[in-house]
């Protein structure tokens, strides 16, 4: 195993870990944008695909298949935060709030 | 071109986006500063995304753009236009969106280091397999997830026998065909990998029934975030691996917690074929007792002379859109000094807190809004219970009846209020086909119909006394 393996490990298994007390904490209220909001955050993968597309003598295929990485990526991304942001929204504790 | 940030820069502003994540989804365990926490979590994405086009390896703008700018327009439109009632089926779309993604990295990245007729060292094969096996499979799975939600498909478990011998097969040969594409160098290799992979995917959400979607897409969440932290080992890149992570926790626990508010396990709602059962229960003969039906003047007046009313929503509310008169009706009795509570099942809906958004939506305060373990010792003291297009959730089998399939799963306990008044549209079973026995109760009664028009029924009714 490689020095870069076992401290990527490291991250991920902390972050799991920060991550399974972070969502305990989220009311069964909040489960919908909860889910599409975490599932925005996935989309970061439109970062390995910038990465591997954007890069310089990229081929046709690397360039192809990255291509549609970054429009799926990107889908996930404005997706789930818009339409998070948009359920929010309509989150309110008393009848008078808003309009 | 435009600038040429080092890697440790653009390290650093992952550190900074992973933060805003964090930050963003502690600020989801409110609903008063969740609004804030998802713009925090946005911004963190928009600084790895800048950061990372300012890279000095990265050039190629317009491709990237291209990109983002098609990307940016689906998802926008999408988010835009989408009805509460189908949040399911986006966040299906989109949890296959991002595991698509993660393969497509995986992909392109394993061209790349074979470009040269080399081979991706162990590790980062190992990676390169993982990400690609669990992004089609989620790309897939969450299409026909989809489909069914969308009733595109039919909802009923679709079984056959050895079904998941056929299973395990397709699986084991798109992991087979992942692994030896490393050392065989081959791209090709790895897609068809990727197709076996959809194709498992399409396998194995096809059985699983309709009302057990909740379960499913908290699964391919999880698996999307998995696929992102495949794609952050084969890239050694830490915001991936971080933002992953997050994500399949989340997952992971809402996977948890709906197969818990079933009372099945995890194996048991994905291999189970859960529905099928319903054969041999219809063998126990005809069921003793009567259904009583009624009218909306009586239940208007029942309703009006309450002290204290819950309602309980299903996803056959949802079907008729009828939320948004029943918070009319909430709030006319209300307004007669009735106290109105609603009843959350935590499956209630087809996804996670699917009911609630609903109901936000409908302009209901989520002050008014109980869960199941809050909300349970209340229906004692209630007059009446008011079930609307909810069904299995009610069912007081899962109480009493061991042969029932659903023996043992957590119910409201609407059976335990004075009275119960069921809005349905015929004696037909619900998603599940399991029979509900609350109906034949004595103390309950049915009305009949499309749930919105006997609403509106009821409504009429009431402002009529």
């Amino acid at each position: 195993m490689s020095a870069e393996l076992i401290t990527s490990l490291t991250v991920f298994v902390l972050a799991a870990f920060l991550g399974f007390e972070l969502i305990r904490r989220v009311p069964t209220l909040l489960h919908t944008p909860l889910m599409s909001g975490t599932n925005a955050i996935s989309g970061i993968v439109i970062v390995g695909a910038i990465l591997v597309g954007g890069a310089a003598g990229a081929t046709t295929l690397e360039g192809a298949v990255s291509f549609v990485a970054i429009v799926l990526a990107t889908i996930n991304v404005v997706g789930g935060f818009l339409v998070t942001d948009r359920m929010l929204g309509m989150f309110r504790r008393r009848r008078s709030e808003n309009e | 071109m435009i600038a040429a940030l080092s890697q440790n820069t653009v390290n650093l502003a992952y550190l900074v986006a992973a933060v805003c994540f964090v930050v963003g989804i502690r600020m989801l365990s409110s609903p008063r500063t969740a609004r804030v926490g998802n713009v925090v979590s946005a911004a963190g994405m928009i600084v790895a995304i800048v950061f990372t086009l300012l890279l000095e390896s990265v050039d190629r703008y317009a491709f990237v753009l291209a990109g983002i700018a098609i990307g940016a327009t689906i998802g926008a439109v999408g988010a835009r236009t989408v009805r509460m009632t189908a949040m399911p089926q986006m966040v299906a779309l989109l949890n296959g969106a991002g595991g698509g993604a993660a393969a497509g990295v995986a992909i392109a990245e394993f061209d790349r280091l074979t470009r040269f007729g080399g081979t991706p060292p162990g590790e980062t094969a190992a990676a390169i397999v993982t990400s690609t096996v669990l992004g089609g499979l989620t790309l897939a799975g969450s299409v026909v997830a989809f489909g069914k939600l969308q009733e595109l498909i039919r909802g009923r478990p679709i079984v056959f026998p050895g079904q998941q011998v056929v299973n395990a097969l397709v699986f084991s040969a798109a992991v087979a065909l992942a692994v030896i594409s490393a050392p065989a160098g081959e791209t090709w290799l790895l897609g068809l990998a990727f197709v076996v992979a959809a194709v498992f995917g399409v396998l194995f959400v096809l059985p699983i029934g309709g009302a057990d979607m909740p379960v499913v897409i908290a699964l391919l969440n999880a698996f999307s975030g998995l696929g992102a932290v495949g794609a952050g080992f084969v890239l050694d890149n830490n915001a991936l691996i971080i933002g992953g992570a997050l994500v399949g926790a989340s997952g992971t626990l809402l996977t948890l917690l709906m197969a818990k508010a079933m009372n099945r396990s995890v194996a048991n709602v994905l291999f189970g074929a859960f529905g099928q059962i319903q054969t041999s229960l219809g063998e126990r003969g005809e069921v003793e007792g009567t259904v009583r039906a009624t009218t909306p003047h009586d239940v208007a007046v029942q309703l009006s002379y309450s002290r204290k009313v819950i309602i309980v929503p299903g996803y056959g509310m949802a079907v008729a859109q009828a939320q948004h008169d029943i918070g009319a009706l909430a709030d006319l009795l209300a307004e007669q000094g009735v106290d109105v509570k609603y009843a959350i099942h935590p499956v209630a809906g087809r996804m996670p807190g699917h009911m609630n958004v609903l109901l936000a939506e409908a302009q209901v305060p989520y002050s008014q809004l109980y869960e199941m373990e809050r909300i349970n010792p209340e229906f004692p003291q209630a007059d009446v219970a008011l079930v609307i297009g909810a069904n299995d959730v009610t069912n007081p089998a899962a109480n009493t009846d061991p042969a029932s399939p659903i023996y043992g799963m957590p119910i409201l306990e609407v059976d335990k209020a004075a009275s119960v008044v069921v809005l349905k549209r015929s004696m037909n079973p619900g998603f599940s086909g399991i029979d509900n026995d609350l109906y034949l109760d004595p103390k309950t009664t049915m009305l009949f119909g499309d749930a919105r028009e006997s609403v509106l029924h009821l409504i009429t009714a009431m402002k009529d006394q």
